[in-house]
């Protein structure tokens, strides 16, 4: 008889924390204690709280471990599993140092989880992904039962287009629309395509939802493909995550196995199958036609729209094409019906979206929330806050074709709308938040160079242009910088935008724009001032040693490049020709004699 | 996978298998069994697993049955505690595997306390 179900997550987060040794641990600990029996370990999708991994939890308690290592082990089996003691000191917890441990606290009490909607990820943490019973005991399948068997495609259509749920890709185009549009091509033969080219920087919700709950993806795609039209699917990959794919492929094959994939689904005339396509891990290629000359077998490249994929998508045949989170909605808005996913968010963003929390933040990881929450109880409540008592400053969103929001906007709800107006835009869900230490010249600096090495090449405005723009700000982060750079560069921006081939030229200004909009005094200090007000920019910065110089010779010892001099008990001074800024001195420095101008 | 009621067949056989890690609902009944050095030496492992079987054998899926401590009554383990929705619980002393069938079926199914089991039983 099984008593404890113990579930470790096996997402790539805790993976490469050592989630997998520490099973094996666990398991050896549990046979030692003849329990391999009474005790069920099991592997799952990630629990969302990635930089506390690896986690582990122990039902019918319901007890949340975090940073569990293979030490604590024999612990947590002799004292939870035999005696029925939770071992409290290894507990996650948000209570502050010094206040006592809620034992019985279960994971959606914490503050993590509390103001948390989990609809896309809500397998995730719950089952192993690896076995298709467990994701069918969990309504699985049951959605695409119901559509085959009591429902038309244009039935189908409905409820999405009702529901209001919109691309979670970034687009933000409604899914009902895009449906509706590709069922109305007529064609023998038509394709859905499942975008999982996940490229933003930061972003991760794809590849946990790939891990944590494969099968919500191919019971979604087959309900799109009853819909629509089609007979077959493709997901596109990118082979960087192999445990996403190693999982995808295990679920696509107990799938055929159930006959959920192949011909007579369910016993009706509905034949689908899919397959994986892996892609290099390209960021052009989470364009859609750049997505699809991918698959075709070609150089991965935007190309003109007209003719639109729902016209001449893969092979030139009609494509229907989603991302991995609008897909993992679809089978809960059919069993929910579109009215329950209408009553969450905002009214023009429906439902919940995904954020990656990244960046300088207390709780980094994987966070669902309504549409409609605000920035700050994204960050201060459910994010925990910035750490080491740091002011907030800005909040990164849509990655390097998104744009900022300042912390005067913090209490933005935050929905596809909202965030356009702000100069933003929702993108996958990367949500990178930044405290007074980041310079803002920096972090525009920084998505342009992933862009000028992304850019695919095909167009001039986006090859070059996005080029232009990196020497723009190279020369104003280095102190070279004059107003008229400004104005340029500003001006070069819209002209990109205006004439790109594609979204990532199109958007590629974003990063920039927006800075220029809310921080435009930093890039006039690096001009006017040659000063990085943040600090960051090494070439606009000196270290300098003040009188308080006991010349104990720490710093002198430690500078790498041997750029201080100076002697026993006398002032020392940095030669700025060889100094490279590195801050080993200030940081060694005991008298605080060494400071950063 | 041919019919919707070939799928409902695999939900409910697995449903019984994952119940455990659903910990919510406040209608849930708790079966505590003690665990500790004394409870396991009395022989408490076997009645831990008697319940979780006759439990999973009734489908009843409002049962969460769990181990704790030592609670100071070494003398009269293995010790169960049943505690019902309404906040109301029940020490059973001395229990052993032919025992649980009764708890079962009497007190989580019917709500009827089996009175000549309990500590208020023993202690007369």
């Amino acid at each position: 008889m099984i008593r404890n179900h113990i579930l470790i997550c096996g997402g790539t987060g805790c993976t490469s924390s050592g989630s997998k040794s520490l099973m094996e641990a666990l398991e050896a600990e549990l046979k030692k204690n003849d329990l391999q029996d009474e005790v069920k370990v099991v592997m799952t999708g990630c629990f969302g709280l990635c930089a506390l991994g690896p986690i582990m939890i122990v039902y019918p308690e319901g007890s949340f471990y975090s940073r569990v290592t293979e030490d604590m082990v024999p612990e947590i089996v002799s004292e939870h599993i035999i005696k029925g003691r939770i071992v409290k000191k290894y507990l996650y917890t948000d209570a502050k140092e010094g206040e006592e441990v809620d034992a019985t606290n279960s994971l959606n009490d914490t503050n993590f989880y509390k103001k948390q909607k989990r609809v896309a990820l809500r397998n995730c943490g719950v089952i192993n992904p690896e076995i298709i019973d467990e994701y069918i005991a969990y309504d699985g399948y049951e959605a695409l039962g119901k559509v085959l068997t009591e429902m038309t495609p244009a039935d189908v259509i409905k409820v999405i287009k009702d529901s209001g749920l919109r691309g979670r890709g970034g687009g933000g185009f409604p899914t009902g629309l895009k449906w509706d549009l590709a069922a109305r091509t007529v064609a023998d033969v038509k394709y859905v395509c499942c975008n999982a080219d996940e490229g933003d920087p930061g972003a991760f919700m794809d590849r946990s939802i790939l891990e944590g709950d494969p099968h919500a993806v191919i019971e979604a795609m087959a309900i799109a493909a009853y819909a629509v039209g089609a007979c077959k699917g493709f997901v596109y990959i990118r082979a960087e995550y192999p445990i996403a794919v190693n999982r995808l492929r295990i679920a696509i094959e107990q799938a055929r196995e159930y006959g959920l994939l192949g011909n007579n689904i369910f016993g009706t005339d509905f034949n689908f199958d899919m397959e994986i396509r892996l892609g290099a891990g390209a960021f052009v290629c989470g364009e859609e036609t750049a997505l699809m000359t991918s698959i075709e077998g070609n150089r991965g490249e935007p190309r003109p729209r007209p003719p639109f994929p729902s016209e001449k998508g893969i092979f030139q045949i009609p494509t229907m094409n989603c991302n991995v989170e609008t897909y993992a909605n679809i089978p809960q808005i059919i069993l929910h019906g579109a009215e329950w996913f209408g009553s969450m968010g905002t009214e023009k963003s429906k439902g919940t979206k995904v954020f990656a929390l990244g960046g300088k933040i207390t709780n980094t990881g994987l966070v669902e929330i309504p549409m409609g929450t605000t920035l700050r109880e994204v960050i201060e409540d459910i994010g925990g806050g910035i750490p080491n008592g740091k002011k907030f400053k800005a909040a990164q969103t849509g990655g390097p074709s998104g744009g900022c929001i300042p912390a005067s906007l913090i209490d933005t709800p935050i929905d596809y709308d909202n965030l356009v107006a702000i100069g933003s835009m929702m993108g996958s869900g990367g949500l990178i938040v930044m405290d007074e230490d980041n310079c803002m010249v920096d972090i525009a600096k920084f998505f342009l160079e992933f862009t000028v090495d992304e850019s695919c090449g095909k167009c001039t405005p986006c090859r070059i242009g996005t080029k232009r723009m990196l020497e723009y700000l190279n020369k104003i982060t280095s102190g070279k910088g004059t107003m008229k750079d400004i104005d340029e560069l500003e001006e070069l921006c819209y002209y990109i935008k205006a004439n790109s081939l594609c979204g990532l030229g199109q958007t590629a200004p974003n990063p920039v724009l927006s800075t220029l909009r809310y921080f435009r005094d930093e890039y006039e200090a690096h001009v006017k001032e040659k000063r990085c007000p943040a600090g960051v920019c090494k070439d606009l910065m000196r270290y300098e040693i003040t009188d308080a110089c006991k010349g104990c010779t720490l710093c002198a010892r430690n500078c790498p490049v041997n750029a201080i001099s100076g002697t026993v008990k006398e002032l020392h001074v940095i030669d700025q020709d060889k100094c490279i800024k590195c801050g080993v001195c200030e940081s060694k420095c005991k008298f605080k004699a060494i400071i950063k101008k | 996978m041919k019919s919707l009621a070939e799928l409902q067949a695999i939900k409910a056989k697995m449903q019984n298998k994952v119940m455990l890690r659903s910990n919510d609902g406040e209608e849930t009944i708790r079966v505590v069994v003690g665990m500790a050095t004394c409870g396991i030496a009395a022989g408490a492992r076997p009645v831990l697993n008697a319940f979780l079987k006759e439990v999973e054998d009734r489908h009843l899926n409002n049962v969460m049955c769990t181990q704790t401590g030592c609670i100071g009554i070494c003398r009269y383990e293995p010790v169960v505690e049943v505690y019902m929705p309404d906040g109301s619980k029940t020490t059973y002393v001395k229990m052993d595997e032919d025992k649980v069938a009764k708890v079962v079926h009497e007190h989580i199914v019917n709500n009827k306390v089996v009175q000549e089991y309990t500590i208020g039983a023993f202690e007369k």
